[in-house]
C-alpha cells in the first residue's frame, strides 16, 4: 500500500479543516428530545408571569420570572440537569398547567418530585390536598403524615417547595395562626390568600386573640376556621377554642373534613 | 484518534453505565462537533446534517437506555456512535428517494452557524470544489475518508462503524486520497 505523499498530507489538512462547531440549537434539541433536560415556558399566574419547567416525568419547577440565564443557572445547580427554553409549550401539559396555576392545585397534572426524600414528598403531597381558600398550620401537615414532632422540618420542606403555586404551600400557616413566611415573600402569600377569598386580617386577628379553632354549638363539631364547614356556622352558634384539647374538653369532636389535630 | 480522546471516551462510558441521564449531555457535548461535521460532509446540506445528527444522538440515547450497564461499559463509543449515524444517513437517503424530508427543524437556527470558522480557512469556491470532489467519490471511500479525517476515527473504529474489515477500510481511505490527489493535480495544471 502506498504511503502518504506531501500532496496527500495537504489534502488531509484541508479535510480536517472541514470539521467545525455543531449548530448551537443541536444540543438543546437532542437533550429535550431525549428527555434528559427540562424545557421551560412562561405562564400567567395569580402573582404574575412565572417560569414553568417540565420534562417527560412531569412539571419539575415553578419560579418567578427573572433573567432567563440566571434562572437556567439556578435550575442546573439545584437539579443537576440542563434546562432550555422550550420552542413550543408542552403539548399535553399546556392546558393542565394553565388551570393548575389558576386554581393552585395539581389535580391530575404529572409532577416530577424525583430526588426528594420520602418525607419531603409526603409533605408536598399532603399540602397539595389543602383546598383553595383554606389554610392549615404546619403542625397539621406534620400530624397528617404521621410525624407530629416534625413541624420545623415541614417548614423547611415547604420553604424549598419546587412547585410553589401548584403545590399550595402558601396555604400552610404558622401553628399560632399567623400567616408566616413564604418562599416568594410574605407579601405574596397574603396576596395569594386574599385572591382565594381568605380574610387574612380576620384570620390573624383571631389567632392573636387565641381564636384558633371554630366549633358549632349546634353540631358540637370543631374545625380549622377556614374549613368549608366552619364557614357555614352561624355567628350565634360560633364557639372559639385556643387548642383542640379545650374543644374536646368542652364536648366537641374534630371535623372529619379538615381534621384538626392536637398541636 | 488520540489516546487522550480514547481515555476521555473510556471515562465517559463508565459514567454512562452509572447514570445515563447525567452523562448523556457530556456525550453530546464531546461528540457533536465531529459528528455533525462528518455527517455534513456525507450529506452536503447543513440543515439536513443537523437533523440527522439529532436523530443519531436520540437513537443512541434510546439504545443506551435499553443496554445493561455491563454492555454500556464495553462500548467503543466513537465507532458505535458512527455506526448509528451511518444507519441514519442511509435510511434518510432511502426515504429521500421516495419523498423529500421535512427538515425545517433546525433550519431557522442553522443560518447563523453554517458559515463559521471551519470554512473560513477555505474560500467558498474552493470549498465547493472539495465538496463536489468528495461527493464524486464512491460511497465507501467517501465514508471512510470523512470518518477518518473529519470524524477523527481510527481505522479500527471506522471498521467497527462500517462493519468492514480494517484492511478494506485502509485501502478505501488510500484510494480515496489518491483520487483526490489526482483531481487536485488536474485542477492545478
Amino acid at each position: 500500500m502506498r504511503t502518504l505523499g506531501p500532496i496527500d498530507e495537504s489534502i488531509v489538512r484541508i479535510l480536517e479543516n472541514f470539521s467545525g462547531p455543531a449548530p448551537d440549537a443541536l444540543l438543546p434539541e437532542v437533550l429535550l428530545g431525549a428527555g434528559v433536560a427540562d424545557g421551560y415556558h412562561e405562564y400567567d399566574s395569580p402573582i404574575g408571569t412565572v417560569f414553568v419547567a417540565h420534562n417527560p416525568h412531569g412539571v419539575s419547577t415553578v419560579a418567578l420570572l427573572e433573567n432567563s440565564k440566571a434562572f437556567e443557572a439556578r435550575f442546573s445547580e439545584r437539579f443537576g440537569r440542563s434546562i432550555f427554553p422550550a420552542r413550543t409549550p408542552p403539548r399535553v401539559l399546556d392546558s393542565q398547567i394553565r388551570s393548575a396555576l389558576s386554581v393552585g392545585a395539581i389535580s391530575h397534572l404529572p409532577v416530577d418530585l424525583r430526588g426528594l426524600s420520602d418525607f419531603a414528598v409526603a409533605v408536598l403531597r399532603k399540602t397539595s390536598q389543602i383546598p383553595t381558600g383554606e389554610v392549615r398550620p404546619y403542625s397539621w401537615v406534620a400530624s397528617e403524615i404521621g410525624r407530629p414532632q416534625a413541624q420545623r422540618a415541614v417548614g423547611s420542606v415547604l420553604a424549598s417547595n419546587p412547585l410553589p403555586l401548584l403545590i399550595p404551600c402558601h396555604r400552610v400557616v404558622r401553628s399560632d395562626g399567623r400567616i408566616g413566611e413564604y418562599l416568594f415573600g410574605a407579601e405574596r402569600k397574603r396576596q395569594l390568600l386574599a385572591g382565594e377569598n381568605v380574610n387574612v386580617e380576620d384570620l390573624e386577628a383571631n389567632a392573636v386573640a387565641g381564636r384558633r379553632y371554630l366549633g358549632s354549638a349546634n353540631t358540637h363539631i370543631f374545625c380549622h376556621p377556614t374549613c368549608r364547614n366552619a364557614r357555614r356556622i352561624t355567628p350565634t352558634c360560633q364557639r372559639w377554642f385556643v387548642a383542640t384539647s379545650k374543644a374536646i374538653d368542652a364536648g366537641f369532636r374534630p371535623c372529619k373534613v379538615c381534621r384538626p389535630h392536637a398541636a | 484518534m488520540s489516546d487522550a480522546n480514547a481515555d476521555a471516551d473510556a471515562r465517559l462510558v463508565r459514567r454512562l453505565a452509572g447514570d445515563i441521564d447525567r452523562a448523556f449531555e457530556e456525550l453530546v457535548r464531546s461528540h457533536q462537533d465531529r459528528l455533525y461535521s462528518g455527517i455534513r460532509r456525507l450529506v452536503g446540506n447543513p440543515e439536513l446534517a443537523a437533523d440527522l445528527s439529532q436523530d443519531t444522538f436520540i437513537r443512541a440515547y434510546r439504545a443506551l437506555c435499553s443496554y445493561s450497564p455491563s454492555r454500556v461499559r464495553q462500548l467503543k463509543l466513537r465507532g458505535w456512535l458512527w455506526s448509528i449515524a451511518l444507519n441514519v444517513v442511509r435510511s434518510n437517503a432511502r426515504s429521500q428517494s421516495r419523498r423529500p424530508r421535512q427538515s425545517q427543524l433546525l433550519a431557522e437556527k442553522i443560518a447563523d452557524t453554517s458559515s463559521q470558522p471551519e470554512t473560513r480557512a477555505l474560500n467558498s469556491a474552493d470549498e465547493k470544489w472539495w465538496r463536489d470532489e468528495l461527493t464524486r467519490l464512491p460511497t465507501r471511500q467517501r465514508t471512510a475518508i470523512v470518518l477518518r479525517y473529519v470524524g477523527e476515527l481510527s481505522y479500527a473504529e471506522i471498521a467497527a462503524a462500517t462493519k468492514r474489515p480494517v484492511g478494506s477500510v485502509k485501502s478505501d481511505v488510500h484510494r480515496g486520497l489518491a483520487v483526490l490527489t489526482s483531481q487536485l493535480k488536474g485542477k492545478i495544471h
